[in-house]
């Protein structure tokens, strides 16, 4: 009987095993890639390890194919990426903390308005938004990727509301009774307790807009303005089948998300479906 | 609750301490965005789609004359069909993935944090242009996976050559972003009752009953929930199909975002790209409108 067990269980982490590492091959055949010869990349001969471990693809690829380095990409993405998740922890608690506590008139309104712009497609919005960026000489500047997100963005409202809803509401008439107002409420109650669904927050918005592509491509029209996203891909186009080089960046690129992740996976792991469930 | 009413009922801080003033404050953020970064875009673009328009040039008034040329527009007209194909394929096979792996993963072992781990990381990096970069090489006529085919025998096989398996990369690479659905799943595995399954297994019903009878109707809210984000999320795909395929080979997956982000910004035809764009949402909400409608007869709620 319990060899049995002991059989089933290897058999179990196995399965598990061998089928996580396919799901990490290709980000793993990407890293090893990047310290391969070119001709070592791609083709039928390509050996998986490289026959000598080429570090050059990396200050190669850093260099750039333009005058400017990526240095400069990276500190755009880090402007944009940090203050985008700083906007949208703030905006989105603070609309959280509305929608869910307080009952304001026109609240069920706002609510359905929320919901309704969570799963309206970017596409209708994309032209007419470029429009009034345009309009406005904010095209070719940072703001049209960072403003909105201090306006709040719906997913995180929403996954934050119902956070706070999980929270017993006498914690607000406790601390009413002892002399908090609605403000001091949300700075000493909640914000507090919200802890780890800002920390999904943080996690999830960085990576999302580390990894935007699409909003760079619209408003970002300067190479001294490209952000990482963007920039690899310039680069892709212009260094033809030169991979090392790319996926050499490409790797780098991806440091920042996974250093987050390895960091906060504990809180993330519960985070994410904490408010997804109960809706 | 009668001392605080005191305290505040009738003061100075009577209008600021109103649920009113306190909650609009707090939701002044969406209320400004909402305003003005989704309701005037959203009248613009209506009104640009009866309109020929292009960045510089005043809008001049078409009428229907978007909408009529649409219906005859092949290139449009492909892009829905393919698309709709690219999600019908593409979001069950996400979801399976999502609740086999999400099952597999519940026996409790002490590497089950690290397994979920492991297999969320496709997800954390899975919508970058790096993966995306990758994507198009793996799968490219000289990378490992048509490498791996050819030694089965197929001669002369390559993905973004052929019309008929130039989705498939893009589709997979899609499913393999299961990530964030096997964990919604997992927590909602978690709540079902312990009891159900040791009932069902003290009057013998096997392994697929089981899952049939139990497991299945318990999670098909969230089933509800996951296929209705996987949709929505599936019709706007665009960084894959602009970076691996650009659309290409002859338009096999030129995918709707795609061709509106083309249609708007390479070739200037702002009002015409709008006018798309309303087909596209009227499409998604009468897609996720027809499952809402359906959920009654599959959705099975408790209480």
């Amino acid at each position: 009987m319990k060899q049995r067990r002991i059989a089933i269980n290897t058999i179990y982490h196995l399965f598990v095993i061998a089928f996580g590492a396919l799901m990490v091959y290709p980000v793993v055949w990407m890293i090893i890639s990047s310290f391969k010869l070119k001709s070592e990349i791609l083709g039928s001969e390509a050996p998986f390890w490289p026959t000598t471990w080429v570090w050059q693809n990396y200050p190669d690829g850093w260099r750039g194919s333009g005058s400017l380095t990526f240095a400069t990409y990276f500190r755009n993405s880090a402007i944009v990426s940090v203050l985008g998740t700083l906007g949208t922890v703030l905006s989105s608690a603070m609309v959280s903390y509305a929608l869910a506590r307080v009952k304001f008139a026109g609240r069920k309104f706002w609510f359905t308005a929320m919901i309704m712009t969570m799963l309206l497609p970017g596409q209708v919005l994309m032209i007419p938004q470029y429009i009034i960026w345009n309009r406005l000489n904010l095209v070719g500047t940072f703001i049209p990727l960072i403003l909105p997100k201090f306006l709040g963005w719906p997913f995180f409202i929403y996954m934050m509301m119902q956070f706070i809803r999980g929270l017993p509401k006498e914690l607000d008439e406790a601390a009413m009774i002892d002399g908090c107002n609605k403000y001091s409420i949300f700075f000493r109650v909640i914000l507090p307790l919200l802890g780890p669904s800002i920390i999904t927050t943080v996690v999830i918005s960085f990576y999302w807009i580390w990894d935007d592509y699409m909003g760079p491509l619209l408003y970002l029209s300067k190479p001294g303005l490209y952000t990482v996203s963007l920039a690899i891909k310039g680069f892709a186009d212009a260094q033809g089948t030169n991979f090392g080089p790319m996926f050499a960046m490409s790797s780098l690129s991806l440091i920042p998300v996974f250093l987050l992740f390895l960091f906060f996976n504990r809180y993330l792991m519960d985070g994410v479906t904490a408010g997804s469930v109960k809706g | 609750m009668q001392a605080t009413k005191r305290r505040f009922g009738k003061s100075a801080n009577g209008f600021w301490n109103n649920d009113n003033t306190v909650g609009y404050l707090f939701a002044l953020p969406f209320i400004i965005s909402f305003s003005l970064l989704t309701l005037v875009p959203m009248a613009l673009s209506l009104y640009y789609s009866f309109c020929s328009y292009t960045i510089g040039a005043s809008p001049a008034w078409l009428g229907i004359e978007n909408f009529f040329n649409l219906m005859r527009d092949e290139t449009f007209l492909n892009s829905i069909l393919v698309t709709v194909q690219y999600v019908a394929i593409g979001v069950p096979l996400k979801l399976v993935f999502a609740l086999l792996i999400a099952m597999l993963l519940t026996k409790p072992t002490r590497a089950q944090g690290f397994y979920r781990a492991v297999y969320y990381i496709p997800s954390l990096i899975g919508g970058s242009v790096a993966v995306a970069l990758v994507w198009k090489q793996l799968f490219g006529s000289r990378g490992p996976i048509v490498g791996f085919i050819t030694s089965l025998g197929a001669e002369n096989f390559n993905f973004f050559g052929s019309t008929t398996w130039a989705f498939l990369p893009l589709v997979l690479c899609n499913a393999w972003q299961f990530g964030s659905s096997m964990l919604i799943f997992a927590s909602g595995l978690k709540q079902i009752p312990k009891d159900y399954y040791e009932a069902a297994e003290i009057d013998g019903a096997h392994v697929f009953r089981r899952f049939f009878s139990i497991t299945l109707p318990c999670l098909s809210p969230i089933i509800l929930f996951n296929l209705i984000m996987q949709l929505i999320s599936g019709f706007m795909t665009f960084t894959q199909a602009q970076i691996i395929t650009d659309g290409g080979p002859n338009y096999a997956t030129n995918y709707i975002a795609l061709n509106i982000f083309k249609e708007g910004f390479a070739y200037q035809h702002m009002g015409y790209a709008c006018a798309q764009s309303w087909i596209m949402l009227l499409i998604m909400a009468g897609i996720t409108g027809i499952i809402f409608k359906t959920s009654s007869h599959w959705t099975y709620y408790e209480n």
